[in-house]
């Protein structure tokens, strides 16, 4: 089908081997075909440039305002007056994620080891599954009302404890997908090696089980925590905000996303500056999970079966 | 006689056991905890926001949360179409822009980039899904919306009279924070999703039937449109939802680019407002009612963002059987 336009036709009684060569194809099969690989690479490049602008952009901005101060520093309470940093937010992300992390981590490593030792495929287990999958949709403006009705109406008081909340509610159902994909990987030979040797079920959980996958678990623990670090919207509804470093949960707390969001729509170059600063923060941050998850899951992974 | 003791030990009823069922109980617990949360959010959101679900809701279009006469016959109004309406429309947005680039990318990923480059733009496009939102937005109203303004002139100077293409693309707003900004911010932001899921469902293609193309003498193309499109039709179908799930819940950087101001319009380059958006820009001068009527609009978002991925893993779900048993 491929060779009738261009090969010539011998003479002899025997049918000539079919010309495969790739100029041989018709001009408008072959045209369709490179324009296609065309929109693939430029797909690829329409994708790449907005991630390069803004990384571009966030690190010469930000780059402009960065110090050791900067980070340290309190919030100037007018936001037209230049100078300050962005200490209290750099102390509030800190402590908001970790809480959110020391909150989530636990739920969500017991939670999947009960989907994948305990529920296996049973419905329970296929209704949890599904319904972490739907919690990972939830917008994170809704876990903050969330807890702003179910909490901080309770206790009166806006709290980085509240907003840490929000920030695990939104961690737990990342947290227990991926802990599952990793203790899906461990093979059951160890499972079967560890009971045949007489321990009991959760003996083999812990002291089997999780140690083989750690690594897996690990870094989707820290892809979890860079995607909570940068979450916004429930901090803004929950935690209030402060121009002091405030290093408990309780009380009036903001983070470097909080920070951002109110000093982007402000009109003052003063107030724009910090909010660049505040994003090469908060990205550096984001960077260094998302890199050690990485490292961490390529040079200790479990062999796939 | 120890012989006997000691296969007897194996069955002894010891205090393991309790630590078994122990260990099972928190495990379950903890998997009961997603369920319980979820119940949680819709129970009390909805209870505390039942004061402003009345006919307005659903029905208006005027938001006038202040009442603007003081104690006049105008009471405040809580009318949430033009929010929704304007979640339909940058989300709408987000997902034409975004569903051709995505699969682009995940074919040229499968299908034509070499292994080597594979790693490299796979970490590329993950690093887009990990630079937070509220970066993407304050360089969408920063970087991105003064300079896209323009461009938004000029496209509206060459369509502007032909009938329908006028009046979806009329007269832009100058300061460039309109629907379309933030559409496109969004179709950026819902690119890493949709990829990574497309390109693994076209990886679930068989290799016999890229073959059986090949054979047939098929250019790269004509194996892509052959068999893996139709392959992976539903699978991508279900990326797109989620995509879309996604693109509706996005708060922070379409609060900042949308341009908040209420109104119903065909035109793309006029600004609007979006359902988290609003809850976000005005939850801090809100109280009473005003704040009931906010809580209600997450509790819509809430109910539409699930519907829509419970959907999403039903249409994967399904496509995903198909596939095996194709493959069987």
């Amino acid at each position: 089908m491929t060779t009738t336009t261009t090969a010539a036709r011998p003479a002899s009684s025997a049918p000539a081997p079919a010309d495969l060569r790739r100029s041989a194809l018709p001009l408008r099969r072959r045209l369709t075909d490179g324009f296609a690989k065309g929109l693939m690479v430029l797909a690829l490049l329409v994708a790449l440039v907005p991630l390069g602008l803004v990384i571009y952009k966030v690190i010469e901005a930000g780059a402009g305002v960065m110090s050791l101060d900067f980070l340290v520093d309190d919030i100037p309470n007018s936001a037209r007056r230049a100078g300050g940093g962005m200490g209290p937010a750099v102390a509030g992300t800190l402590i908001i994620t970790g809480a959110a992390a020391a909150m989530s981590i636990p739920l969500g490593v017991l939670g999947a080891i009960y989907l994948n030792e305990y529920g296996k495929q049973n419905a329970l287990a296929r209704l949890i599954r599904t319904m972490a999958d739907v919690m990972t949709g939830v917008p994170s403006v809704v876990m903050g009302l969330f807890v702003y009705v179910s909490y901080v109406l309770l206790v009166k008081e806006q709290s980085g404890f509240a907003a840490a909340l929000a920030l695990g509610c939104l961690m737990l159902p990342i947290i227990i997908r991926s802990t599952e994909e990793m203790l899906r990987l461990v093979p059951d030979e160890l499972r079967q090696a560890s009971a045949a040797l007489g321990a009991r079920r959760w003996k083999t959980t812990v002291s089997v089980v999780l140690p083989a996958a750690i690594s897996g678990i690990v870094s989707g623990i820290m892809l979890a925590i860079a995607r909570a670090a940068g979450e916004t919207a429930p901090v803004v509804l929950v935690a209030g905000t402060a121009f002091v470093s405030n290093w408990s949960l309780s009380g009036d707390n903001t983070t470097l996303a909080a920070q951002i969001f109110k000093n982007a729509g402000e009109f003052f170059p003063a107030a724009q500056g910090r909010a660049w600063g505040a994003a090469l923060t908060l990205m550096a941050i984001v960077l260094v999970f998302t890199v050690a998850a990485r490292l961490i899951s390529s040079r200790f992974a479990i062999k796939e079966r | 006689m120890t012989v006997v003791d000691k296969s007897a030990q194996l069955t002894r009823k010891d205090r393991g056991r309790h630590a078994d069922r122990l260990f099972w109980a928190v495990c379950v617990f903890a998997g009961l905890a997603v369920l319980i949360i979820l119940a949680l959010i819709l129970v009390t959101t909805v209870n505390e926001a039942f004061p402003a679900f009345s006919a307005d809701f659903f029905t208006s279009t005027d938001w006038i949360p202040n009442d603007p006469d003081g104690d006049g016959p105008r009471g405040p109004v809580y009318g949430t179409l033009a929010f929704l309406y304007g979640t339909l429309v940058v989300s709408a947005i987000a997902v034409v822009v975004a569903v051709p680039v995505s699969i682009g990318i995940a074919l040229f990923l499968t299908e034509l980039a070499p292994p080597k480059l594979r790693a490299t733009i796979v970490t590329l496009i993950d690093m887009l899904a990990a630079v937070p939102s509220v970066v993407f937005g304050l360089w969408g109203i920063l970087v991105l919306a003064p300079a896209i303004a323009p461009v938004y002139q000029g496209i509206h100077d060459v369509v502007g009279g032909v009938p329908v293409l006028g009046s979806l693309f009329g007269e832009p707003r100058s300061s460039g924070r309109t629907f379309m900004t933030a559409g496109l911010i969004l179709a950026v932001m819902i690119i890493p999703i949709i990829t990574s899921i497309s390109r693994e469902v076209f990886a679930t293609v068989p290799d016999s039937d890229k073959q059986a193309a090949w054979a047939l003498g098929a250019t790269r193309w004509e194996m892509i449109k052959g068999a893996v499109l139709p392959h992976s039709f539903g699978g991508v179908v279900g990326a797109v939802i989620l995509g879309l799930g996604r693109a509706m819940g996005e708060t922070i950087a379409v609060a900042l680019v949308i341009g908040s101001s209420v109104q119903i319009t065909a035109n793309l380059f006029e600004s609007g407002y979006a359902l988290p958006a609003i809850i976000v820009d005005q939850w801090g001068e809100s109280t009473g009612d005003f704040r009931a009527a906010l809580i209600g609009m997450g509790v819509v978002l809430f109910i539409i963002t699930v519907l829509i991925n419970l959907l999403a893993r039903v249409v994967v779900r399904r496509a995903e059987i198909r596939m095996k048993g194709a493959s069987a």
